[in-house]
């Protein structure tokens, strides 16, 4: 390797995957390294990988954590096909990631783990490093786990704990390898154990030899230099979707003047919203982790009938629970946000990996006539807008929405451009003022929206519930007509927001032979897909769509525009078949993957380009 | 009960009211002569006497007989879904804490399809009161046996009697740490009033199971004790601080005995008044507390009026409390702040 040495490669993206066992602080290790990435300047997104168990069985592929992160001097759409670097702690997390590894990928192994035990019962027959099955690979082998202990042996801290700290080595020598400064490294680990003086000094010394071991042993082929991304003048962060997806329904909160209440229960991958808006009592936020889903949504519907934004967060499992009490919420015609981290089913499936196979369900999984609002959010940093305008558009239509996110951009992160809240727009929920005339089911005649009448205003006594009502007076009715009546004006309520949300988008060709469709958390993938396409000279369109019911006034129009609409999702079809279903006379075609991933820019480049 | 005072954050009325104001325009479609009408009118007529605004009182109820409850009371009112009216009044209390919240239940409704949200509103303390009207049947499904119904009761759904044990609510409750329970009958108006208003003093989630006669479906399921004849003397009215006596002539009372409670006679065996057990709703330790809810007839008389009334803290006021103290010491005191807050840094 000696002719590499000291090299400088200057590179446009850099894809890095981070494994290990479950308790070798992998998610820790990504994190910090794209910290440090956002902060010298790179855009970024990133990937946890990591499986339901919280410490399988150690050294078994069962037990692999996994961290992807793509960065690079250029836009990032998504977390990157295969990896250019990956790094793996032992044995088992090299066989379940190396199919993620490029051919030609540098691989840094801790070859202190590569004992006979760990290769077999990672269901090697024989010893990776040694038998040649990687020579199309360039692999550092670095005694990783040794040289931490080695690093800290004056210290006087157990063995154990000391090779607990490998993951820091690991860091370092990447941190060295692109040319990274640790200083955000050191702050973190500062932060961290600040009441631990002994364990800041061990993770700074392991993290320090990682990175000086890089440097003097020069066993890298080169260092890397990844220039800093032209991003739009602001201040940014690193946000992960739920985090945003919390932030957008605290934004809309302060911005429409309503108390922000979520009824929740914990759920892969939706805890984090739970947890986030559970350390926000500073801002007046009231989470309730209520018994089950069931209660979580049925508290929510209580909060908004007494005048809060109701909202409660989930995944697949969880929505089915919830169905009920949509049907609860649509007829009572309140505000209510149901946040759905899509994650691979059906039961509980893959608890920690993405799929967008709740769209039927969120579509129409009530008993009766039940419309309500759907929306989509596509990367980590638009979960707050998504958010935000979920709650918005429930609040000022007073109907339930469902946000549909997924495993993927809700636990992947990505910079964050930070809006100004007077930037926003405004939210103004239908209130009923005191002591003025009051039907619970009179409306709005350009909207249909009812009045909201808040317990505690005066003169505004009411009752609703899950009984059909009179239309305008709201009385308990059997009336077959004005069933038929108000079934009919609760779907024109909804489909009217039409009015209220943008004209869809197309990006790339106005017309022509395949216009490419997404929706949700895949847009990264497909867009990038899109531009490879388009770059290699196939005149094609994109149009990802953000809002699902109802869907944008002049989608029949676009669709008319193209001999063939080609529809991608992480599912069989949903999202195609309900297409076809509103627009019957357009010819489609899908793409369809189902295997708890997210998409590959590579297999939608084929697909798109053997559709056209 | 008149002299007593209600001191809460829940806005009082400027103007004194009257059962009226609380009579809504609804036509009332239980059955003549179902127990649930004599619910109704002493909950009107508790309210101006509790003393809310009338706007602060809102009713939540499930599914049920019972639960077509708030359309005919002329509140705020929300007829929610089988089971979670629990659920639906928490969120509507922990959100709005100026709100005096009632929960109409029935035995199906909270026993069964809700028994999970019911332990667990009382395990928070919720500040909120639940009226479970248990008349130890399906009444709007038309007959079929309820957690409540006694082993061996034929319905609908028991052809041949029920091989199911069942739940006394009171032990439900007291078993889930509840702070207040307490227990009327359709036939005692006057002391339902006087139950309802003390439920509404008390801070915390105040269950009052009401014996509720079904006319149609299981008529007389409490004629053991509703009865006139009888009523004096199978049943015991529990009042705070006062002995527990109870029979025509006040000549029974409850006494402690080795491990349980004992019916004794004044008089008899060398028992006098000073035998007698005197009641303590306020003590914490609900141990006797349980042992009184669970009295029945023939071995003991059915208990009423408060059992159990104790104070510990309140979810509500908790999560006021913990509002007000993080409100006070975080910097972050709006959106802007806490986007700007943290690792952040400029694009130029």
């Amino acid at each position: 390797m000696e002719e590499y040495q000291n090299q400088t490669e200057v590179k446009d993206d850099i894809v890095i995957r981070f494994s290990g066992d479950s308790g070798d602080g992998m998610q820790l290790t990504g994190t910090l390294f794209s910290e440090t990435a956002a902060f010298t300047g790179n855009d970024l997104l990133t990937f946890p990988d990591f499986p339901a168990e919280i410490r399988a069985p150690q050294n078994t592929l069962a037990g692999v954590s996994g961290f992807q992160l793509h960065f690079g001097s250029k836009k990032i759409y998504n977390s990157g096909d295969l990896c250019d670097i990956l790094v793996v702690m032992n044995p088992a997390s090299l066989k379940a990631n190396l199919k993620w590894a490029r051919k030609g990928a540098t691989i840094i192994v801790d070859e202190d783990n590569f004992e006979d035990k760990a290769i077999q019962k990672a269901g090697y027959t024989s010893n990776p490093l040694t038998d040649g099955s990687l020579n199309s690979y360039v692999v550092i082998k670095v005694p990783m786990s040794r040289l931490a202990q080695e690093a800290v042996k004056d210290l006087g801290v157990d063995p154990k704990s000391a090779e607990r700290s490998k993951n820091m080595f690991a860091l370092g020598m990447l941190l060295y390898m692109f040319n990274k400064p640790l200083d955000h490294a050191y702050h973190f680990i500062e932060k961290k154990f600040s009441k631990k003086s002994l364990v800041v000094e061990m993770n700074k010394r392991v993290l320090k030899a990682g990175y000086d071991y890089a440097d003097t042993v020069e066993i890298l082929p080169s260092r890397i230099h990844v220039p800093p991304a032209k991003m739009p003048k602001g201040k940014y962060r690193n946000i992960t979707g739920n985090i945003a997806t919390a932030w957008g329904l605290m934004a809309a909160s302060e911005k429409s003047a309503r108390p922000l209440f979520l009824g929740s229960y914990p759920i892969t991958p939706a805890s984090e919203i739970l947890i986030e808006l559970a350390k926000h009592r500073n801002l007046g936020v009231k989470t309730f982790q209520a018994e089950d889903e069931i209660a979580g949504i049925n508290s929510a519907i209580g909060a908004s009938y007494a005048g809060s934004i109701g909202v409660t967060s989930t995944s697949g499992p969880g929505l089915s629970l919830k169905v009920e009490a949509l049907g609860l919420a649509v007829m009572t015609e309140l505000p209510l946000v149901v946040v759905d981290v899509q994650r691979a089913g059906p039961s509980t499936g893959m608890p920690t990996k993405p799929e967008q196979s709740d769209l039927n369900l969120a579509l129409f999984g009530r008993n009766g006539e039940a419309p309500l609002i759907i929306l989509s959010a596509s990367s980590p940093a638009d979960c707050f807008y998504a958010a935000f305008e979920a709650a918005k558009l429930s609040l000022e239509h007073m109907t339930p929405a469902i946000l549909l996110s997924d495993g993927y951009i809700g636990l992947g992160s990505e910079l964050f451009r930070i809006p100004k809240m007077a930037d926003l727009p405004e939210i103004k929920p239908p209130i009923a003022q005191p002591n003025t005339p009051y039907k619970p089911y009179a409306r709005d005649p350009e909207t249909l929206v009812r009045k909201w009448a808040i317990p505690g205003t005066e003169g505004l006594r009411h009752r609703i519930g899950g009984l059909e009502k009179t239309n305008i007076d709201g009385l308990v009715s059997t009336d077959p007509i004005n069933h038929e009546t108000m079934v009919k004006l609760r779907a024109e309520k909804v489909k009217r927001i039409e009015n209220f949300i943008p004209l869809q988008e197309v990006y790339g060709e106005s017309e022509g032979r395949l216009l490419v469709v997404s929706w949700g958390g895949t847009y990264g993938a497909v867009r990038n897909a899109v531009d490879h396409c388009q770059k290699d000279g196939y005149k094609i369109a994109h149009a990802h769509f953000r809002y699902i019911n109802p869907l944008p006034r002049n989608t029949a129009e676009i669709f008319k525009r193209y001999e063939k609409v080609l529809v991608c999702e992480l599912n069989a079809g949903q999202f195609a078949n309900y297409l076809r279903m509103n627009f019957s006379e357009v010819k489609y075609t899908q793409y369809n993957k189902i295997q708890g991933l997210p998409f590959m820019v590579s297999e939608l480049y084929k697909a798109i380009i053997s559709n056209f | 009960m008149n002299e007593q005072i209600i001191n809460n954050t829940i806005p009082k009325s400027a103007v004194p009211l009257t059962p009226e104001d609380f009579v809504s325009t609804e036509m009332v479609r239980w059955c003549p002569g179902c127990g649930n009408h004599s619910i109704l009118k002493s909950m009107e007529k508790v309210f101006p006497v509790i003393g809310y605004k009338k706007e602060n009182y809102v009713l939540v109820s499930g599914i049920g007989c019972s639960s077509r409850f708030p359309y005919y009371v002329n509140t705020y009112g929300f007829h929610g879904i089988h089971g979670r009216a629990t659920a639906i009044a928490s969120g509507v209390k922990i959100s709005n804490p100026t709100l005096s919240t009632w929960i109409i239940t029935g035995d199906g409704d909270s026993m069964a399809i809700g028994g999970n949200h019911f332990i667990h509103l009382i395990r928070r303390n919720i500040d909120v009161n639940l009226l479970l009207f248990n008349n130890q049947i399906y009444g709007l499904t038309k007959g079929q046996y309820s957690p409540t119904s006694p082993l061996g009761a034929i319905t609908k759904t028991s052809p041949y009697g029920t091989i199911e044990h069942p739940f006394t609510p009171g032990e439900l409750v007291l078993g889930a740490e509840g702070t207040f329970f307490a227990r009327g009958i359709d036939v005692l108006p006057k002391l339902l009033t006087d139950i309802m208003f003390e439920a509404a003093r008390h801070d915390g989630t105040s269950v009052v199971e009401v014996l509720q006669n079904c006319v149609i479906f299981n008529d007389g399921a409490y004629e053991y004790i509703a009865n006139r004849q009888h009523r004096d003397d199978r049943t015991i009215l529990l009042e705070h601080g006062k002995p527990m006596l109870f029979g025509k002539n006040k000549d029974k009372g409850l006494r402690w005995n080795l491990n349980s409670l004992e019916v004794i006679t004044l008089g008899e065996n060398g028992m006098g008044i000073n035998d007698v057990l005197v009641h303590d709703a306020h003590n914490p330790d609900p141990g006797l507390h349980l042992s009184l809810a669970k009295m029945n007839w023939p071995e003991y008389p059915v208990a009423l009026g408060v059992i159990r009334a104790a104070k510990f803290p309140t979810y509500d006021d908790l999560m006021e409390e913990q509002i007000r103290k993080i409100k006070a010491k975080s910097p972050i005191k709006c959106m802007d702040d806490l986007l700007n807050s943290g690792d952040t840094w400029e694009v130029e």
